[in-house]
């Protein structure tokens, strides 16, 4: 047996780990009758048709014959980038404060590019920055911590 | 009826008439352009990242600017698809056929003034038909038992299937994985915490806003960021915008023939814009004398689709003002900014907000209006905005998305959240499932579950219920004939050529 079509065979995989987690997870609650359903019950039919479901995509994924495909090199930089600066940004809000965790988040996703530019995502950030004071806190009065937790208070 | 139609109408252009409101119609067209013009940024993605903006709004305005948003977004998809050849969602893809083809002919002014066109007329006739069916409609939904609205929102649910690219089968899997994420938190009817895991910030639920920006917005930032793309930006000066003789004439008919083909096929559930505009291009084709011109600049390929999806986009308000089920994605996103707002979509809002109600109606004529006005002075604005470089838009974006989640309960939770939910929607684009149909579920999920434990309690646990009751069977039904559709694979083969098309 090969995998034939391996995104197939991946998303097959994560439908059984989410369904069969939901299945058990709803047997911690109460299942009740079918007259009178408990919380367990909905969940734990949902959680089954979908590791099923799961296991047919998988099944059907897969093939006798070997298919020579060409690897697509995953490119990770981005993610990563993307996703730890806005990890980071609700890190550093409350102790930093705003203007500093916004810095922080507009330099370093912009490393997540490939024409990253030190100059130009330094300048986009505090035009950024100055755009939001208008904006959010000074027009739409949001409720958000600006300067960081040992200056707030005394400026 | 006639003059309840006319006093209803009434009352909405009283509420959309107030400086507040026509204030914020307008920031919401000219923000939802502004956006949609944006390169990669399309109207399901404008609203997921505007959404928080309109929480701070009463209900009325929240909503009148969120609708004008995305006619905004949609509006500046046109743009894009005609300028550059990149259309920013999927109703937009048979614009860039012939739209752009235009625009390389030099008649980009003519395609996007008969696109603004078409689109406002399609618009307004959408709104009246919205106007006169809310109300029978949702007379015909309080008769409606549990059985009745389980049935509903399984064919819904079903609908949405038919436009998510890929696999049907992943496709189910998505609905059934967005059912159980909107499973957790605090069980209505037994008050019982499920899938929180003991985080007190999950105990009302999962966000959606987080679910939204992470699935839509910055899954496509990573998504983006991934390829590197060249955009061919119409370097002629734009002009010509006033159609000839000859092209009115011509376009008259395609405008109506989209604007009937958009209406109908908005309401049906899984349609909206984009099913509209690619069979209404379909039947140009057919009912032209020279089809042959079509995908070479001719201007009812541009006119007609662009009418079907503004009509169908409108028109797919009916199900989830009227019924309470949202038919595709961008009313998912509407009927959970309602829900935030505090308001249950469904046929009870016609009586216990009707200023609401006829003013959001309203509201849709006087922002398609509205757009007419913006766009067309103000297309060399759009024009530049097309070249702001990717690498200062999406730092942006992320910025804007992260400052909105905090501002929704105050708390920093919902920014992790957004960034696993974001990593999950990467998960999903690399393994090419369409998150659409997950976000369907989501919003569907409690509603389905109250009905059928409802449904299943009337009748002592027999299920036969959902087959006896003719309504309720004859959307299984229904639900039933759109599966096996679905799978038939001479269908099937048409439906994969669609979505390759558009890829």
């Amino acid at each position: 047996m090969y995998i034939k079509n391996s995104k197939d065979f991946k998303a097959g995989l994560l439908f059984i780990i989410f369904g069969t987690g939901a299945a058990f997870s709803a047997r911690l609650y109460s299942i009740g009758t079918t007259a009178k359903m408990g919380p367990g019950y909905f969940p734990f039919l949902l959680g089954l048709i979908l590791t099923i479901l799961g296991i047919l995509i998988t099944l059907k994924s897969l093939s006798r014959e070997k298919e020579i495909k060409k690897k697509i090199p995953l490119r990770i930089r981005p993610m990563i980038s993307v996703l730890s600066s806005i990890v980071l940004f609700g890190l550093l809000l409350y102790p930093l404060g705003m203007v500093l965790s916004s810095f922080i988040l507009v330099v370093i996703s912009s490393m997540g590019s490939d024409e990253f530019n030190m100059k130009i995502a330094l300048l986009n950030a505090l035009f950024l920055i100055l755009g939001i004071l208008i904006i959010f806190v000074y027009f739409l009065q949001f409720q958000i911590p600006i300067l960081p937790s040992f200056l707030r208070g005394r400026i | 009826m006639g003059m309840d139609l006319l006093s209803n109408l009434a009352l909405g252009f009283q509420t959309i008439i107030s400086p507040q409101n026509l204030l914020y119609c307008f920031l919401g067209a000219l923000i939802g352009t502004l956006i949609g013009v944006l390169p990669g940024i399309g109207p399901v993605q404008t609203i997921a990242i505007l959404l928080p903006t309109t929480f701070a709004l009463p209900p009325v305005s929240g909503l009148i600017m969120l609708a004008g948003i995305y006619y905004g977004a949609q509006y500046g998809g046109s743009t894009t698809s005609i300028l550059v050849n990149v259309p920013g969602e999927a109703s937009s893809v048979v614009t860039c056929l012939d739209g752009y083809q235009m625009a390389l002919q030099g008649r980009a002014g003519a395609a996007l003034t008969v696109s603004a066109l078409g689109s406002f007329v399609a618009g307004c006739f959408a709104t009246f038909l919205i106007a006169l069916l809310a109300v029978p409609l949702s007379e015909l939904a309080f008769r409606f038992g549990p059985a009745e609205y389980f049935s509903l929102m399984v064919f819904g649910l079903v609908g949405s299937i038919v436009f998510a690219s890929g696999s049907p089968l992943k496709a189910i899997g998505m609905i059934l994985l967005g059912l159980l994420l909107g499973m957790v938190g605090t069980d209505v009817t037994s008050g019982v915490q499920r899938f929180s895991f003991g985080i007190p910030e999950l105990a009302d639920g999962l966000g959606f806003v987080p679910l939204a920006m992470g699935l839509f917005g910055i899954s496509e930032i990573v998504k983006s960021l991934e390829r590197r793309e060249k955009r061919e930006i119409i370097k002629s000066r734009l002009s010509g915008f006033w159609l000839k003789k000859k092209d009115i004439k011509e376009v008259t008919p395609a405008v109506a023939r989209g604007t009937f083909i958009g209406s109908f096929l908005g309401i049906l559930p899984g349609g909206g814009a984009i099913l509209s505009s690619f069979i209404s291009y379909m039947v140009e084709k057919k009912v032209s004398r020279n089809p042959e011109s079509f995908g070479k600049g001719n201007i009812c390929g541009v006119a007609s689709p662009e009418s079907a999806n503004n009509a169908g986009a409108q028109t797919s308000f009916i199900p989830l003002l009227t019924l309470g089920i949202p038919s595709n994605v961008i009313m998912a996103m509407m009927a959970g900014a309602m829900m935030i707002h505090g308001i249950q979509p469904g046929p009870r809002v016609i009586s216990s907000n009707p200023d609401l109600f006829w003013g959001v109606i309203a509201s849709m004529w006087v922002g398609n209006f509205m757009l007419v006005i913006l766009n067309l002075p103000l297309i060399g604005i759009w024009v530049k905005l097309l070249s702001v470089p990717y690498r200062i838009l999406y730092p942006a974006i992320l910025l804007f998305c992260c400052i909105g989640i905090y501002s929704i309960n105050n708390n920093v939770f919902d920014i992790w959240l957004t960034a696993l939910l974001g990593f999950l929607g990467y998960l999903f684009v690399k393994l090419e499932c369409e998150p659409a149909p997950l976000i369907l579920g989501f919003v569907l999920g409690p509603l389905m579950e109250e009905n059928l434990r409802r449904g299943m309690l009337i009748s002592r646990g027999d299920p036969s219920i959902f087959f006896t009751r003719p309504l309720s069977l004859a959307f299984l039904i229904m639900a039933f004939i759109l599966l096996i559709v679905i799978a038939v694979p001479a269908i099937r083969k048409k439906r994969e050529e669609a979505f390759r098309e558009e890829a």
